[in-house]
């Protein structure tokens, strides 16, 4: 039962992108085509789990014995940047059409702040290393609804007659604050 | 001149987050009043400055394929210490920050300024850009925080109890203190500040 509070907390409650704000770079940049959204998402989903996972068993494995928990910030996202580079090389290996597609945007998951975030948030909340895990996939998860969604909107809106000064940026803002509001819809939930 | 232009540019013309839209997710998530915006937008510049000095005084000496943990351990040394300073003197900002003053470290426009100015760039003109840079990005978040205290509840704190106003009485539109509103508030703002810089240059 509790995991599946986190869960729906973390996918809909307190959604990642829309409601904590986290990995906004991604969700404006790869938001353009459903496909690069999806490809994005796997590659968050599994730097995020893992990451979860490695982070849970540093802070309490050894920045807690150790007394050296102010390292938490510089250590976590040396561990971060290392499992990202990973994922590219395996990428480039295994799917190089994906490796194409997603190009600049895997680096940057390095400076994603929701993989960071997420790794800090399940150390605040005291999980366990379970609840850890379920925690970083929910929030993965999470962070693919809201980015699928949103490309999807954005396919259409090429299509629409926006007023000029609006179009690009400003009107894909306008539009990730109603699917925010509609988001809102499920506050209290949990 | 060429340095002034060179620390304007940040204000209007470059500004991280209307023209170069980086470093977006602590401008959304801490403006719900001006003091938080103006408070991040400081520790960043802090920052900035910083691990441009130190970026560019080093750039020789890093091998090209290291250099992006490189900076991000520089990066991330200053922000360990920007935390225990705002924990230390100023902890009702560290409360409201919460978790962005850690993620200060995967901020695009810190690395961003180290990768694209400071590791080419003497150091001079590296803490300049940072300074630039980091007031403009400053200016950006206490606007839009100001923009969202005004909407949402009709208030203006720049420095709590020092220059707190009160503008309206009762309740305003709740919306633009939650989440949507700072999304949809900061849509706004990058198309007004888009007509300014048509306007300018």
């Amino acid at each position: 039962m509790d995991y599946l509070i986190i869960v729906i907390g973390a996918v809909f409650v307190n959604n990642i992108v829309l409601n904590r704000f986290l990995g906004i770079c991604p969700f404006i940049g790869v938001s353009s085509k459903v496909e690069t959204a999806i490809g994005m998402t796997g590659a968050v989903a599994f730097v995020m789990t893992l990451a979860t996972i490695i982070t849970y068993l540093l802070q309490n494995y050894i920045l807690i014995p150790f007394g050296i928990t102010f390292m938490q910030t510089i250590t976590f996202i040396l561990i971060i940047a290392s499992l990202v580079q990973l994922v590219e090389i395996i990428l480039k290996k295994v799917s190089p059409p994906m490796y194409q597609a997603l190009g600049i945007f895997l680096p940057l998951i390095t400076t994603n702040c929701a993989i960071l975030g997420v790794a800090i948030l399940a150390v605040q909340n005291n999980y366990n290393l379970l609840e850890s895990v379920v925690f970083g996939l929910a929030n993965a998860i999470g962070f693919g609804l809201a980015l699928i969604i949103f490309a999807g909107i954005r396919e259409h809106l090429e299509f629409m007659n926006v007023p000029k000064a609006m179009k690009g940026v400003p009107i894909a803002f306008v539009v990730a604050g109603l699917l925010s509001l509609a988001f809102m819809g499920f506050s209290g939930i949990v | 001149m060429k340095q002034w232009q060179n620390f304007s540019k940040g204000f209007i013309k470059d500004n991280p987050v209307f023209a170069l839209f980086l470093g977006l997710c602590p401008t959304l998530a801490v403006t719900t009043s001006a003091y938080n915006g103006l408070g991040m937008g400081l520790a960043t510049t802090f920052v900035l400055v910083m691990s441009n000095l130190v970026v560019s005084i080093i750039k020789n000496l890093i091998p090209a394929k290291v250099r992006i943990p490189t900076f991000i351990v520089v990066i991330a040394s200053f922000v360990t210490m920007v935390e225990m300073l705002t924990e230390a003197f100023v902890p009702d900002l560290y409360e409201q920050l919460g978790i962005f003053i850690p993620l200060i470290v995967v901020n695009c426009l810190v690395l961003g300024r180290s990768e694209a100015f400071a590791s080419k760039n003497d150091i001079v003109s590296s803490i300049i850009d940072g300074l630039g840079m980091g007031l403009g990005f400053a200016m950006a978040l206490t606007v839009l925080g100001a923009v969202r205290e005004i909407l949402g509840s009709g208030s203006l704190t720049l420095i709590p109890e020092l220059l707190e106003f009160t503008l309206y009485e009762g309740d305003g539109m709740l919306v633009f203190v939650l989440a949507p509103g700072a999304f949809i508030a900061l849509g706004y703002l990058i198309m007004l500040a888009d007509k300014l810089k048509q306007k300018m240059y």
